[in-house]
């Protein structure tokens, strides 16, 4: 029996932001090895939000966006999403390539898509070892898959991986120096994330 | 003036002509309009998950296909339709993420639209027509006076069912 309810829990919620925090230190520590160049990200921002919300969380249902999904397998299972404008994806793709294998036109070359599924796989993967770091629990990511697609269309993904479990969807921003607006999605399954509160407070 | 009505996910709304209501970027989640022509009442119901009975946490009606679509018919009733001249139409259920469509358990899209057809089909409500499937979301715009929805894709043309 799960001993936590997502709908109301300030505490667990305090925690899984401190998480984000050092996750986010991670990430932008290796992003900013992959760009050669400093990279600060702000503090994040954890929400939580009711359904009705999530679609125009980030921007506008209707904005297109970039999503790379990996799944989670490990002592952790879930999945994990990092979501970010097309504007911002094309931007950071090119920055990472040094301009080569990319255009002029606003849609993401082939290379783009590649690079930022690997932007993205580097993002979560850091952002999953300062939890592992902090709790001793293993979360082996899956090969990422792109997305590219209206916001609301692509966070029915996650959305729904939560509304098995609750009626909430945990919403971590980070934003990179770049300019770059980037948000996090974890989604343990219930049972993970009772082992990732238990292990924090022991 | 004829006013368009946002449905959020996992939500529910009804109205008269000459509203209308829509729901905006549509993805493995469907999106369920009921309606009566002659009344002019219809509703839209944007649901998350197949079956609630299959869910512990399962106090929020809106947002499984069995308990979205009671309380839709309930709500539209209500409202001055007649329950023998409902129909249906539904849109969304893709496949977001390309690993989707290869693992049937994370067909979550396709099961939700399996899921509503079979509720309709109990209900006795006719399914006129679907827009379902594939890997895009969609904006839906849904007129009850004429039962018309109006679909628009990334990158595709609008077009009407």
């Amino acid at each position: 029996m799960a001993k936590i309810n997502l709908n109301n829990e300030t505490e667990y919620f305090d925690v899984l932001k401190e998480v984000g925090n050092i996750g986010a230190g991670n990430a932008s520590t290796a992003l900013a090895q992959m760009l050669g160049k400093r990279v600060d990200v702000n503090v994040p921002m954890v929400r939580l939000l009711d359904f009705t919300e999530v679609g125009g969380a980030i921007g506008g249902e209707e904005q297109i966006m970039a999503g790379i999904y990996l799944q989670l397998d490990g002592d952790i299972k879930g999945s994990m999403m990092f979501l970010l404008s097309k504007e911002s994806a094309k931007a950071l793709a090119g920055e990472l390539m040094g301009g080569f294998g990319s255009d002029e036109s606003e849609d993401l070359t082939e290379m783009e898509c590649s690079a930022l599924k690997e932007i993205g796989n580097i993002i979560t993967s850091s952002y999953l070892n300062s939890v592992s770091t902090m709790t001793g629990l293993k979360a082996l990511p899956s090969v990422p898959s792109l997305c590219v697609d209206m916001a609301g269309a692509i966070l029915s993904v996650p959305a729904i991986e939560f509304g098995m479990m609750c009626d909430k969807l945990l919403l971590i921003e980070n934003k990179f120096s770049s300019g770059a607006d980037g948000y996090l999605i974890l989604v343990p399954d219930l049972d993970s994330y009772d082992l990732i509160l238990s292990s924090l407070e022991t | 003036m004829a006013e368009i009505i946002k449905v959020g996910m996992a939500d529910l709304k009804v109205c008269k002509a000459p509203d209308a209501l829509t729901t905006l970027g549509l993805g493995s989640c469907v999106g369920i309009a009921l309606w009566d022509t002659a009344s002019g009442v219809g509703g839209l119901s944007h649901i998350m998950l197949p079956d609630s009975t299959k869910i512990k946490n399962n106090s929020n009606i809106y947002k499984f296909a069995d308990t979205a679509i009671d309380e839709l018919i309930r709500q539209l009733l209500k409202l001055g339709a007649v329950r023998a001249r409902l129909k249906a139409k539904i849109t969304g259920g893709a496949s977001m993420f390309a690993f989707q469509s290869l693992n049937e358990e994370l067909q979550v899209g396709k099961m939700n639209v399996i899921a509503v057809k079979e509720k309709l089909a109990k209900e006795r409500i006719p399914l006129i027509a679907e827009d379902t499937g594939g890997s895009k979301g969609r904006t839906i715009v849904f007129y009850p006076q004429t039962g018309k929805i109006r679909i628009r894709k990334v990158d595709c043309p609008e077009y009407d069912i």
